[in-house]
């Protein structure tokens, strides 16, 4: 059976037991609709143009994997950021494990999204925030919302900052199968309110993986939320990551997005501006290699007056593997004094490696400040020589280089340890072992 | 130190060095002169191991050994140090970055320890006093947005930092004011000792009164046509180039 036509009539599973005449009920009717109508997007589609699913949709995966295998802290602690205080929540083939999890907290929500659905305590503020921002029209987007089951769901009161981040981590133990998972968070920030996450995915099994995880995140006036994204998982993993962030005044919001792993990773985060004087920061590191492919799709909605929003996407693609980077600004008329930047840097290792970058910038306001640019290149052989005449040699002088062309985009890292954390991934994917200490 | 006999080196088929000898003991200094385009640079990047050009004929001994195999970072490890005509900007690379991690893997590449942080610090400000470089300058990329003179002191400075037995300076001298040409001047001579050995190329007599060669050799048309002492140098500050040209068609 096709997938699409496996998930169409899984669907009404997914419904037992919920109450029928429930707003939710309907969102998920409607999204289900959605996605029946549309399928799963293909190449013929302009946003889809160099990242095709079909050899990702004829695995058979399995919907709702049964039970769950048990991991030890020990086994998996690696995959976390694990010198810091913090909050993890950590699911095992798409259930939430209360075992690898630290959740003791005070003063804000943070649940699982199964639990917020179903408590009443939760209606209105779901209501409200749950689904809002996404592009109804997206039919991933949809199929995740239709099989809404369980996630993340973090709310943070007016004016609190929270000084431990929040981990997120999904395993998958695959069962001797391949897996299909939808994660689902909502993640509401009042006004003036900080927090901090780390989210990544992980599959411990040599089977396929597919993830479609759909993130949305409210950040109101003043509120402050960085968000980091780890992306370096097993070759037969792919990951489709829909992120949405709807901004008030004066927030400012950062992503970065670090991909070095997977089969297949789409990352479309999507940004949209709700008042004046806010902050979008929108940041990428990507090494592959192999055959694995990254395609960064970003959308920064600039709607209001005196906002900033900055995207720089640093990319190295070795063997086979490929890239592909579309960044789409809208200036609309009445936001003027926008100030927006967009970078896409690429060095390709190989000659078979390809990156597309796309710079789609659109606008309609005529007092604006928008830059953009792209390069594609290899490693500049006066400059390696230069270094290995000093004594380097080629491997860590390539290396060097690398790292330092990806380096900036570490500067706007909040978390000292997710820094060293991502300098010692890209150490390990650029195969070398140097002092770095990442100034 | 460094023996080079009948050197012939080109590149894409195109020759450039003709057959050049030179020998260069320890202790020596020696200066290579010659018009633009006669093939200094190209000289100093085959010693230092550039792959770029093909040696089609001849040799370079190093310390008796043929290097001819070695990767430039070999020979660098070795001792031999090349000061760029044009040093390369390499962005995100801080220049206290770079310094630690040359010598740290120079050091690896010889079976020592890595050097103590505070033993690479202390060095790193004895150097860079000693070239009058200014603290800021150190955390800076890599001859990023640097001025023609600070990228040539930068040069030294990195000198200074490896020790090498041989440095070969590619007209180091050109950009530097009076006065930094009198501190990277001095800084080299600082350097200078009777185990070690420095090739300098330049265009201008008024480097060879800071740095007094042992010898001078006139590279013309990929060929060493005349060598002398630090006299020759002046007398080619006078007259320029032409009679020894004409010096060579009459022979
Ligand atoms: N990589 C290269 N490709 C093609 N030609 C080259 C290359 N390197 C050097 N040449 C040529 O070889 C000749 C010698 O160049 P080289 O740079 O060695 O001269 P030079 O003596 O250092 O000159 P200058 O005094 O101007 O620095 C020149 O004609 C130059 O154009
Ligand atoms: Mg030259």
């Amino acid at each position: 059976m096709e997938l699409k036509d496996k998930l169409v009539s899984s669907f009404p599973a997914i419904g037992d037991g919920a109450d029928t005449r429930s707003t939710l009920h309907r969102i998920r009717i409607e999204a289900m609709k959605q996605f029946e109508y549309k399928g799963f997007p293909s190449k013929k589609e302009e946003e889809w143009k160099y990242t095709s699913l079909n050899a990702l949709l004829k695995s058979d995966y399995s919907l709702f994997p049964e039970g769950k295998n048990k991991l030890d802290l020990e086994d998996v602690k690696r995959y976390f950021i694990h010198d810091i205080d913090s909050y993890r929540l950590t699911f095992v083939d798409g259930r939430y494990d209360e075992e690898l999890s630290d959740m003791a907290h005070e003063g804000f929500d943070i649940s699982l999204m199964s639990t917020a659905i179903e408590n009443p305590e939760y209606r209105e503020v779901i209501e409200r925030y749950f689904n809002k921002t996404v592009n109804a029209k997206d039919s991933l987007t949809s199929l995740n919302t239709a099989f809404l089951k369980e996630g993340v769901f973090v709310r943070i009161p007016k004016g609190k900052l929270i000084g431990k981040p929040i981990q997120i981590l999904h395993f998958s133990t695959g069962n001797g199968e391949a897996l299909m998972l939808q994660p689902r968070n909502l993640i509401v920030v009042s006004e003036n309110a900080q927090v901090q996450f780390i989210e990544r995915h992980q599959s411990l099994s040599d089977h396929e993986v597919l993830t479609n995880s759909v993130t949305e995140i409210f950040a109101e006036k003043r509120a402050v939320v960085d968000y980091y994204k780890i992306q370096n998982d097993k070759l037969k993993a792919s990951l489709i990551d829909n992120t949405y962030i709807s901004q008030e005044g004066e927030s400012n919001v950062s992503v970065h997005t670090f991909s070095f792993g997977g089969k297949l990773t789409r990352n479309n985060l999507n940004f949209y501006h709700r008042g004046e004087r806010i902050e979008s920061t929108l940041k990428g590191v990507t090494i592959l290699g192999e055959k694995q492919h990254v395609d960064h799709h970003t959308l920064v909605n600039h709607a209001f007056p005196n906002c900033e929003s900055h995207q720089d996407y640093k990319g190295i693609y070795a063997d086979r593997s490929t890239g592909v980077f579309n960044g789409k600004v809208i200036v609309e008329r009445e936001a003027q004094k926008t100030n927006a930047f967009q970078q896409n840097n690429n060095i390709l290792l190989d000659d078979r490696a390809t990156v597309n970058t796309k710079p789609q910038l659109e606008i309609f306001a005529d007092d604006v400040k928008c830059s953009h640019g792209c390069t594609i290149g290899q490693l500049d052989d006066e400059a390696l020589f230069y270094l290995r005449s000093r004594g380097i040699p080629t491997k860590e002088a390539k290396a060097l280089m690398m790292y330092a062309f990806a380096n900036n985009v570490l500067e706007s890292v909040r978390i000292p340890e997710v820094k060293v954390r991502i300098n010692k991934l890209i150490a390990k994917k650029l195969g070398v072992d140097m002092g770095f200490d990442g100034e | 130190m460094l023996k080079i006999q009948n050197l012939q080196a080109g590149v894409e088929g195109r020759e450039i060095l003709k057959g050049i000898d030179l020998e260069v003991n320890a202790g020596e200094v020696h200066a290579i002169m010659g018009p633009n385009g006669s093939g200094k640079s190209t000289l100093s990047s085959v010693i230092a191991g550039k792959e770029e050009y093909e040696v089609s004929g001849g040799q370079i001994l190093f310390e008796g050994e043929d290097i001819d195999e070695l990767a430039a970072e070999e020979r660098a490890h070795k001792g031999i140090f090349l000061s760029f005509q044009y040093p390369v900007e390499i962005p995100g690379v801080s220049v206290t970055n770079f310094m630690r991690t040359a010598i740290n893997e120079t050091r690896k590449a010889r079976g020592l320890e890595e050097m103590p942080a505070n033993e690479m610090l202390k060095k790193i400000r004895e150097k860079s006093e000693l070239l009058e470089i200014d603290r800021n300058f150190l955390s800076r990329s890599l001859n990023e947005g640097f001025s023609g003179g600070e990228k040539k002191r930068n040069e030294i400075f990195q000198m200074a930092m490896l020790e090498p037995k041989l440095a070969i300076l590619d007209e180091t001298d050109s950009g530097l004011d009076i006065d930094a040409l009198r501190i990277v001047s001095n800084g080299v001579n600082k350097l200078r000792s009777k185990d070690n050995a420095v090739i300098v190329i330049t265009h201008y007599q008024r480097l060879l009164d800071y740095i007094v060669p042992d010898f001078v050799h006139v590279l013309l048309d990929g060929k060493i046509v005349k060598s002398g002492t630090a006299e020759l140098a002046h007398e080619l500050e006078e007259k320029g180039y032409d009679w020894i040209k004409q010096e060579k068609v009459s022979n």
